[in-house]
């Protein structure tokens, strides 16, 4: 492969080809930021509220087990669509209670079954974590996840 | 050993073997969570194990690189480093900062977004650290010899502080946050960090064989080129699934699937190299360290990063267990293997004792090495099935994960026979060996 190439042509093609490559990677990001902006994310949706739910996503460090949008670790259940689970699609409120009558009943302390914590959260940090959980449910994600159920 | 100033080296390694035992630990704990879920659960959570767990990996394999950089530019440079004070500072700092980073995880002290757990003001030490190191290590480089090796290391260097600095933007957009914590995360690992890894692989094989430096080093811009050109759309296959335009699906797995190639070529560069080695180095154990990389890294990163990479497949595996072993096998091959490789290499150089307990470094290889393949192996089973009765059947999520018990009873058997190799390869390397007399070159 490179028998016939001297060290400074594999030196020019490695500078230029990297620079080719990093401005094209670069002009899609920013085509794919105006694409999550104006397209694939509700922005005028996106409140104080669902913020803060992020930071409260955040500070319980909740990726280290869940994963969302298939990204964090595989040790809990995807929490992208949580939100429709819990049927707060159709009814916001009783997604809402739904949601935090689940964490509140944490740990179940049953032996052999995995243990999510009780992480006390406030009455407005369950609203906050509902409000975020109900807006990415909205994000276009491409079809992911599967949803064998519907078929 | 040349230069006074590698041995600078030597504190960077120590701490980056203390922080491998502990990142292994954090390893061996969270497997045991996965079989007995009761345990340490009221003490500290999966979520503050595992967070230990890569927050550890990542600093350790840091500190390597650091100790890597300081170990071999002087030679290749032929000058000492800039200021050994700075590397002092630094090599401080930033322990103590990784030491105030896992204090402060348990007690909950942290931010929440994987692998950028680290609270601000210790992000800002690393960029600090960054910038001394960065500093250091140019200044040496403008003063010294500039060979393709230094150059490589040096610019892989750069990136890795560059796009860490996206680590301080977080977005409220979910999307958005995503879309730009993969600048830290894949252009680190599949990208910059890759520079790094081929710099090192060059410098250990011309001093171990011998081998005309023109040669090398044309090599190696061939290596560095694919996995850049690669590497840097091959980002697209992390933007399937997050919120960003479909069109990634197409270009992220075709530039992905290229990825395997940079990985190939060092395989293939690096059995060429050693076959047409004119010296019979002393330290087997590094050579054999610097080949398993090569051929690990092939495996784990390559084979099996593509095995999940194109889009209509990644459309069922994604955040399955087949992503964690491919992170397992790819994260060993790649990045483990080559610290190793180097610390290997140098320990008996930094210590003045011909190669040390070269035997038992070998079994610590054929140990950690089986270890890992065997949690690849039980992890890709797991997430083979998985993938088929929760993504194709549509399986509830823990139903499954009941299902798939037994491969994660297997794991944690394969995460102590790691658990053995690593602390036989700490205990290798720091030990006394038999033979004392100092090595050569």
């Amino acid at each position: 492969m490179s028998e016939g190439m001297t060290k400074t042509a594999a030196r020019n093609i490695f500078f230029g080809g990297t620079i080719f490559f990093f401005v094209i990677f670069v002009t899609l990001t920013v085509q794919s930021h105006f694409h999550i902006l104006e397209e694939s994310t509700d922005v005028s949706t996106l409140t104080e509220s669902v913020e803060r739910g992020k930071r409260v996503w955040e500070k319980n460090s909740c990726i280290n087990c869940h994963t969302l949008f298939g990204e964090g670790a595989y040790f809990a259940p995807e929490l992208g669509k949580v939100w429709i689970k819990f049927g707060g699609d159709e009814d916001a409120e009783a997604g809402r209670e739904a949601l935090k009558a689940w964490m509140e009943a944490m740990p179940t302390g049953i032996e052999g079954r995995r243990q999510m914590p009780q992480f006390n959260l406030t009455d407005q940090e369950h609203e906050d974590l509902a409000a975020f959980f109900e807006w990415i449910s909205r994000v276009d994600t491409q079809g992911w996840p599967p949803t064998p159920d519907d078929e | 050993m040349k230069y006074q100033t590698q041995r600078l080296a030597y504190p960077y390694f120590i701490a980056a073997m203390g922080l491998f035992v502990a990142q292994v630990l954090g390893g061996l704990i969270a497997g045991t969570i996965y079989v007995f879920p009761n345990f340490l659960s009221d003490l500290v959570p999966f979520n503050i194990i595992r967070m230990i767990h890569t927050n550890a990996l990542i600093v350790w394999l840091l500190m390597g690189f650091f100790g890597a950089a300081y170990y071999l530019l002087p030679e290749e440079t032929e000058t000492e480093i800039y200021s050994p004070k700075i590397a002092w500072v630094q090599f401080w700092l930033f322990l103590f900062g990784a030491a105030a980073a896992v204090v402060g995880y348990l007690f909950g002290i942290h931010e929440g977004r994987e692998f950028l757990e680290q609270p601000l003001w210790i992000k800002v030490a690393i960029v600090v650290v960054a910038l001394m190191f960065l500093f250091n290590i140019s200044m040496t480089l403008m003063k010294g010899k500039r060979t393709v090796v230094s150059i490589i290391l040096t610019m892989g260097l750069w990136g890795l502080a560059l796009f860490f600095l996206f680590a301080f933007y977080n977005p409220s957009n979910l999307a958005l946050d995503k879309m730009y914590w993969w600048y830290v995360v894949h252009l680190w690992v599949e990208g910059v960090w890759e520079l790094i890894l081929a710099a090192i692989l060059g410098f250990l094989l011309i001093k171990m064989t011998g081998v005309d430096r023109e040669v090398i080093e044309k090599w190696l811009y061939v290596i560095v080129g694919l996995a850049l050109f690669s590497g840097l759309l091959g980002t697209g296959h992390h933007y399937y699934w997050i919120g960003t335009p479909g069109y990634w699906q197409w270009l992220g797995s075709i530039f992905s699937a290229l990825e395997v190639f940079p990985f190939l070529a060092m395989v293939i560069f690096s059995f060429y190299i050693v076959k047409k080695s004119t010296r019979n180095h002393p330290n087997k154990a590094a050579l054999l360290w610097v080949l398993g990389c090569t051929v690990l890294s092939f495996f784990g990163a390559g084979v099996w990063g593509f095995m999940h990479t194109l889009a209509p497949i990644n459309y069922y595996t994604h955040g399955t267990q087949v992503t964690a072993s491919h992170g397992h096998l790819a994260f060993y091959g790649a990045y483990v293997m080559i610290n190793l490789a180097i610390i290997t290499y140098a320990m008996p150089h930094l210590r003045g004792q011909q190669p040390y307990n070269q035997t038992l470094n070998m079994w610590s290889f054929w140990i950690t090495s089986a270890g890992m393949c065997f949690m690849t192996f039980t992890l890709t089973a797991a997430g083979v099935l998985q993938t088929h009765l929760e993504r194709v059947m549509g399986l509830d999520y823990m139903e499954v994960q009941e299902q798939i018990a037994l491969f994660y009873w297997m794991r944690l058997g394969s995460g102590i026979i790691v658990v053995s190799g690593v602390l036989l390869f700490v205990y290798a390397t720091f030990s006394k060996g038999n033979e004392k007399q100092a090595i050569a070159d």
